[in-house]
């Protein structure tokens, strides 16, 4: 597994300082002025090369993504920073800002170098706020240092970048979303085509990045492409922060290898289920917008993009939330369904209905007030929802409960017919 | 020209269009509700999902554009699915109130659920109920039946320029209202229950009235303002019950003012519906028919013909103001005049009353020069038109205002309210901009051709207007009218050319000059300024002004309940149909007028209004060429005197709502005065 | 949710005025130049949320009224905002305004129990605000620790891996108004794993 002299966020804990001194000794900024010697299109190549993919959860190629955006235009470009975490089961990007703030923004002059954006915002939710004071702390000091401003770097090339806050929705994760909240305008997303690439914040071309994204790509500019992709599987390059909660002994964070199995993240270092492995009732392995795997599946999956998508759920976030035998499932899905319905923007009607409706037949499904023809209109009730909106809220409300459905059904039919002969 | 293959079968459809688009001009039918062709695109509702190869999942065809070689299917089980999806989630909140809502029989949600819809609920859960917001006296809202299509939202945003209305919270919590629910303030609020596809925002004055198919529908034009914008009047029996508009494109696109809209119920107010005559205590007492005409008569017949004055009021039809001219050309009582305004024109020339670059023109220009137009009360669907072309000129578009502070909705460039702050046209960095255009449009409005430098701003504005089109045969020189009689009785040449320069005949009549003075429908004056001695003869259908001073009140129809032709200030002949009967006693003005030529033995030439029209038609060719407009040539400039008087240009309408004898007796336009004009 | 902090408060608990204060009123006018020129409305959000800060952690719709002219932005664009956000409060909160998470991965660590005991604790509900202002209470959703769950939001500051005993003490050295210490209530420093 993960070598220590591999580990990018070597402070991930904070147990050292986050401001500049101490992140000069961890090795930020020590190679910018090299890196810049490079071409936008070389570095762009280095990332596409090392195979990073979105830490976001979409798991996209952001060599790829940087590519899309135009070249040789003269209009102003800009690079968005999402830090708007969110997704249950996921607290990773804090670690980041407030542990190691100069790996993202030297990050983020390398990013917005690469893609000619002169201007970065750093999308932070509201929530965080003693982090964003510790972020804006290290920009502060990254001013100072001349990395960041006119002529960053003694180089030609101008970089800014400011923190806006968030104030409270889930939806401005979705890219589009979080424009239109930058643009100060509710987080609806945007209908697609035309692509942020082309017409994203303010109309420019926009790139918008995930913290953890970001953050690692000094690192792999420093070490090199070879370094990052010998990390992983294959297609799953590079190292990736997990986030282990739930019933498990010891929540935590942990940098590790992708495609590190899942039996060893939650035994090594969440210290194992509450109740020990054979506990385990299942796992929703990358946040909670995403499938849940029962324990027979957990046993030898590897969390990487594709191991987890050919199990027909994803790797998201890498949120693992860990659930135990004396915890009930049906709960735990019903509170996600009553996050989705709180969380939906309102604008497509499937979502904005549907979530709504999903919430209150899981309310009746935990209390087992439901009929069997129920069950079976709830699930086509996600069906109706599933790809039938603008951005993949809806998606995210449904995709739970089918996983629940998949692998549940019967336990909760049981249930079900058990309270009817009762009554 | 791309092609795309909509259901297999091959379609040549312009670039840039999207999918619904495409499929309309296919003939093939796509559900929607959010979509709308004049507003920006949503994509919201979901319900115009179709297939697209290539794409896992169905997409909205309101907001994906066409591309060559495309292939869409419209009609398989992956979008019919999607489509009974939508319609379900519309549905379980939607509350089963048809039987007595008022959009029920023509509600689009209420019709795609027949096609969509499933017979069964399904839905057990709570359902959600929404308090009901004040938006106004107009609008009437049920909350609990808004779908969230945003059209209305959209509509104020982007045509009617109001930004009160907004959402509040997300999700299925989500509530459309207006800021704190004030009213909302804007000429143009009502079109948003045309555009809400559901029960949600209803008519507040038509409410419970009736039933579409209850209810005969008549094709008419308004009269309200000079635009002409098309109009159905749906009435059942003898009330008109509500006014909505027709799509005119070339006019008032779909849209129509708030005063076009409500202001009918005026009509069923204050109606003079009988003769009167002043007695010897000098009170206006009911009289016969016939001895009303006797006096008239005695009164025409002992005086001499140049002592006789006429004026005839600002929303007449053409043949009304046609036979009265045969009337008193007969008479040779030729000191007639349809200007109570003393508006600026030159006699026979026509480019100098009209809109010249037509109302389609706005979306062609690429600057605009507002001088003492207060468009947004004088003509607000052709103020929203203009802030069409301001939004999808990427809000660079140009706009000069010459005139007194009022509001706009889009931006100006402001030159100051005086005459004189026209020249600063000529300064540098605006005639910059106005060599950069190609198509410029000068809007002189009334404040400007009613003021003491009326002539001066006209000549000078079409010198300016000339130089900057002399390489093209662009005719942007445009006079806004206010009255949707005015174009019509300038064409017939209802005017005497004495009174056409500085003199009004408001002047002589008010140092009696005159010894008779005929007001057909004319309200505007100031009757306090009459002299005593002046015998005052009063033809129409309202009292509230002219009747306290008149001699003589002859009752006539209104313009519902006739037929007749209007000009609109493009210049456009268009037919205002009969919706009713005249009330009991009451005739058509030139069957008055007919009556009235008998006793005092004039051959009028015609014996019905058929007649009439045939004989103004022959006389006034360009008339007859109804829904079409006959272009004319900007006169030749005038060498003039440079000096202005520097007057203020004022706004030519005090309250939107209150312009004429009819909204004046409107409830509806009293209360809506109520509520913006409190100061 | 019951979260009645985004109902429009009562006319009683409405100010007559509000404007920001002189140093806020500095810091707006550097909120402003991180944007373009012409998107004015991107200003929206920081600066309710500085009004919201400086008016006790609520924003009254004088506070609305003032962000709009201040901007020059229509007022429903600043309701809209106010109200699509959760974090913006319309009513008052108490002094220590709770936000206590109840998602997935705090549930699974005991947070409904910390909320039905909190409950008892100071007596009000999810949604209300105690009679001396001194604390409201509100469930939110994810606040993104989910490994230093249950987690409680109290002001701008996070209180993590909480359990009962260390929740009551925490609450009760509040309604002393004795200092607390932010961060995981255990003996970790952040999310590291347990040694």
């Amino acid at each position: 597994m993960i070598k220590k002299n591999d580990i990018i966020f070597s402070n991930l804990y904070g147990f050292k300082s986050p401001l500049i001194e101490e992140a000069s000794k961890r090795g930020d900024w020590k190679d910018i002025k090299k890196i810049f010697k490079k071409t936008p299109v070389d570095i762009i190549d280095e990332i596409t090369k090392s195979g990073l993919r979105g830490r976001g959860g979409a798991g996209f190629s952001t060599g790829m993504k940087w590519n899309f955006m135009p070249k040789g235009d003269k209009k102003q470009h800009y690079l968005v920073i999402n830090a708007d975490e969110g997704e249950p089961g996921t607290c990773k990007d804090r670690d980041i800002i407030r542990n190691e703030p100069h790996k993202l923004i030297e990050g983020c002059l390398i990013a917005g170098y690469a893609i000619n954006a002169s201007k970065c915002y750093i999308y932070i939710r509201g929530e965080f706020y003693n982090e964003s004071i510790i972020l804006q702390k290290a920009i502060d000091e990254a001013y100072k240092k001349g990395y960041l401003g006119k002529n960053c770097c003694g180089s030609s090339f101008d970089f800014d970048v400011f923190i806006h806050y968030g104030s409270g929705a889930y939806v401005c994760g979705e890219e589009t979303a979080l424009i239109e909240s930058l643009e100060g305008k509710k987080g609806q997303p945007r209908l697609k085509p035309p692509f942020p690439a082309n017409v994203g914040l303010y109309g420019m071309p926009t790139t918008v990045n995930n913290v953890e994204t970001i953050a690692v790509v000094p690192t792999i500019m420093k070490r090199g492409y070879n370094w990052f992709s010998s990390l992983g599987t294959k297609n799953n390059s590079g190292s990736k922060i997990f986030c282990i909660s739930g019933n498990v002994n010891n929540p935590c964070n942990v940098e590790e290898e992708l495609g590190v199995p899942l039996k060893y993240l939650i035994q090594k270092y969440a210290g194992d289920v509450v109740g020990g492995w054979n506990n385990l009732l299942a796992i929703i392995p990358g946040g909670s917008s995403v499938p849940l795997l029962p324990k027979n599946m957990c046993e030898d999956v590897l969390m990487d993009f594709d191991s987890l998508k050919n199990l027909g759920t994803g790797l998201g976030t890498a949120g693992i939330i860990v659930i135990n035998k004396q915890t009930s499932i049906v709960k735990v899905i019903a509170r996600l369904s009553e996050f989705y319905k709180h969380e939906s923007c309102g604008q497509c009607t499937p979502c904005r209905e549907g979530t709504g409706w999903l919430m209150r037949m899981m309310e009746r499904v935990v209390n087992n007030d439901v009929s069997r023809k129920e069950i079976e209109l709830l699930e086509e009730v996600t069906r109706q929802i599933e790809g039938h909106t603008i951005c993949a809220l809806g998606d995210a409300a449904a995709w739970p409960i089918q996983g629940l459905l998949k692998h549940f059904k019967e336990d909760i039919l049981k249930n079900v017919e058990r309270k009817s002969k009762v009554a | 020209m791309v092609q795309i293959f909509i259901d297999g079968k091959a379609v040549e459809v312009e670039e840039g269009i999207t999918i619904i688009q495409a499929c309309e001009q296919a003939g093939v039918e796509i559900p929607r509700f959010c979509y709308h062709e004049k507003l920006s695109i949503a994509g919201n509702c979901r319900m115009c999902l179709v297939e697209m190869e290539n794409s896992a999942k169905p997409v909205a065809s309101c907001a994906m554009p066409v591309a060559d070689g495309m292939k869409v299917k419209t009609n398989t089980e992956m979008v019919i699915k999607a489509r009974k999806g939508v319609m379900e989630f519309l549905l379980i909140n939607h509350p089963l109130d048809c039987p007595i809502c008022d959009q029920g029989g023509e509600c689009d949600l209420q019709d795609q659920a027949m096609a969509y819809g499933s017979g069964i609920g399904r839905y057990v859960e709570q359902k959600r109920a929404v308090k009901d917001k004040h938006l106004g006296p107009l609008i009437k809202t049920h909350m609990t039946r808004c779908i969230h299509c945003t059209r209305c939202i959209r509509f104020s945003e982007e045509i009617a320029g109001n930004d009160q209305l907004g959402t509040l919270n997300r999700g299925e919590d989500t509530e459309i209202t207006s800021f704190l629910e004030k009213s909302i303030d804007s000429e143009m609020s009502a079109n948003v229950i045309d555009l809400c596809p559901v029960g949600a925002l209803t008519s507040k004055p038509y409410e419970y009235l009736a039933r579409p198919w209850e209810l005969k529908k008549t094709q008419s034009i308004d009269v309200f303002d000079a635009v002409g914008s098309n109009v159905r009047i749906d009435s059942k029996g003898d009330k008109i019950l509500r006014v909505l508009p027709r799509i005119n494109e070339e006019i008032n696109d779909e849209w129509i003012s708030d005063k076009t809209r409500f202001a009918y119920d005026g009509l069923n107010h204050q109606r003079i519906d009988r003769f009167y005559s002043r007695n010897a205590d000098n009170k206006l007492t009911e009289d016969s028919t016939d001895n009303v005409f006797n006096i008239l008569k005695d009164k025409i017949i002992n005086v001499s013909k140049n002592k006789i004055a006429s004026i005839v009021g600002n929303s007449l039809d053409c043949e009304s103001i046609f036979a009265f001219k045969l009337f008193l050309d007969n008479l040779d009582a030729k000191n007639y005049e349809c200007r109570q305004d003393d508006s600026y024109f030159i006699p026979n020339e026509r480019s100098s009353y009209i809109f010249n670059s037509k109302i389609s023109g706005i979306d062609e220009s690429d600057v605009c020069i507002l001088i003492g137009a207060d468009i947004k009360k004088e003509a607000p669907v052709l103020s929203s038109r203009i802030r069409q072309r301001y939004v999808n000129f990427e809000k660079t578009y140009p706009i000069f205002r010459v005139g007194i502070e009022s509001k706009t909705i889009f931006k100006t460039i402001e030159l100051g309210s005086k005459s004189n702050s026209l020249r600063k046209l000529n300064e540098k960095k605006n005639k910059d901009i106005l060599l950069k255009s190609k198509k410029p449009i000068f809007i002189l409005g009334q404040g400007a051709m009613c003021s003491k430098d009326a002539e001066g701003i006209f000549n000078f504005s079409l010198e300016l207007h000339n130089k900057f089109t002399s390489k093209t045969s662009w005719n942007g020189f445009n006079i806004l009218q206010n009255y949707s009689g005015r174009v019509g009785a300038l064409d017939l040449g209802f005017y005497n050319k004495k009174y056409t320069s500085n003199k009004s005949i408001k002047d002589d009549i008010y140092n009696e000059k005159f010894e008779i003075l005929f007001l057909l429908s004319a309200d505007e004056i100031d009757f306090d300024r009459i002299p005593d001695k002046t015998f005052v003869v009063y033809f129409g259908h309202h009292g509230d002004r002219a009747v306290k001073r008149a001699d003589l009140v002859i009752p006539i129809s209104c313009f519902t309940e006739k037929e007749g032709i209007y000009v609109n200030l493009e210049g456009r002949p268009q037919i205002s149909r009969q919706v009713k009967l005249p009330l009991p006693s009451v005739d058509d003005f030139s069957v008055v007028l007919k009556k009235i030529s008998k006793f005092v033995n004039i051959n009028l030439g015609y014996s019905n209004p058929q007649e009439l029209r045939e004989l103004m038609l022959k006389n006034f060719n360009h008339i007859s060429k109804v829904n079409n407009i006959t272009e004319s040539k900007l006169p030749k400039e005038r060498k003039i005197k440079n000096a202005f008087l520097n007057s203020e240009i004022t706004s030519s309408v005090n309250n939107f709502y209150m312009t004429d004898s009819v909204s004046r007796n409107s409830p509806v336009m009293s209360e809506c005065s109520m509520n913006f004009y409190k100061t | 949710m019951g979260n009645n902090f985004k109902k429009i408060a009562n006319e009683e608990l409405q100010p007559d005025n509000f404007s920001f204060s002189n140093e806020n009123l500095l810091k707006a006018k550097d909120i402003v130049k991180m944007y373009p020129k012409n998107y004015r409305e991107s200003s929206i959000m920081p600066l309710l949320s500085m009004a919201q800060s400086q008016n006790d952690g609520w924003l009254p719709k004088k506070a609305i009224e003032y962000v709009s002219k201040f901007l020059n932005v229509p007022e429903m664009k600043v309701l809209e905002i106010a109200t699509f956000y959760s974090m913006y409060n319309l009513s008052p909160v108490g002094k220590h305004h709770i936000e206590i998470c109840t998602t997935s991965p705090c549930m699974l660590r005991g947070s409904d129990n910390l909320l039905e005991k909190l409950k008892n604790w100071i007596g009000i509900n999810t949604g209300e605000i105690t009679d001396d202002n001194k604390f409201s209470l509100n469930r939110v959703e994810c606040l993104g620790a989910c490994v230093n769950a249950p987690v409680v939001k109290i002001n701008e500051n996070y209180y993590e891996d909480l359990d009962l005993q260390s929740f009551e003490e925490l609450i009760n050295k509040l309604s002393n108004n004795k200092n607390v210490k932010m961060g995981p209530q255990s003996s970790r420093k952040g999310s590291e794993p347990k040694k």
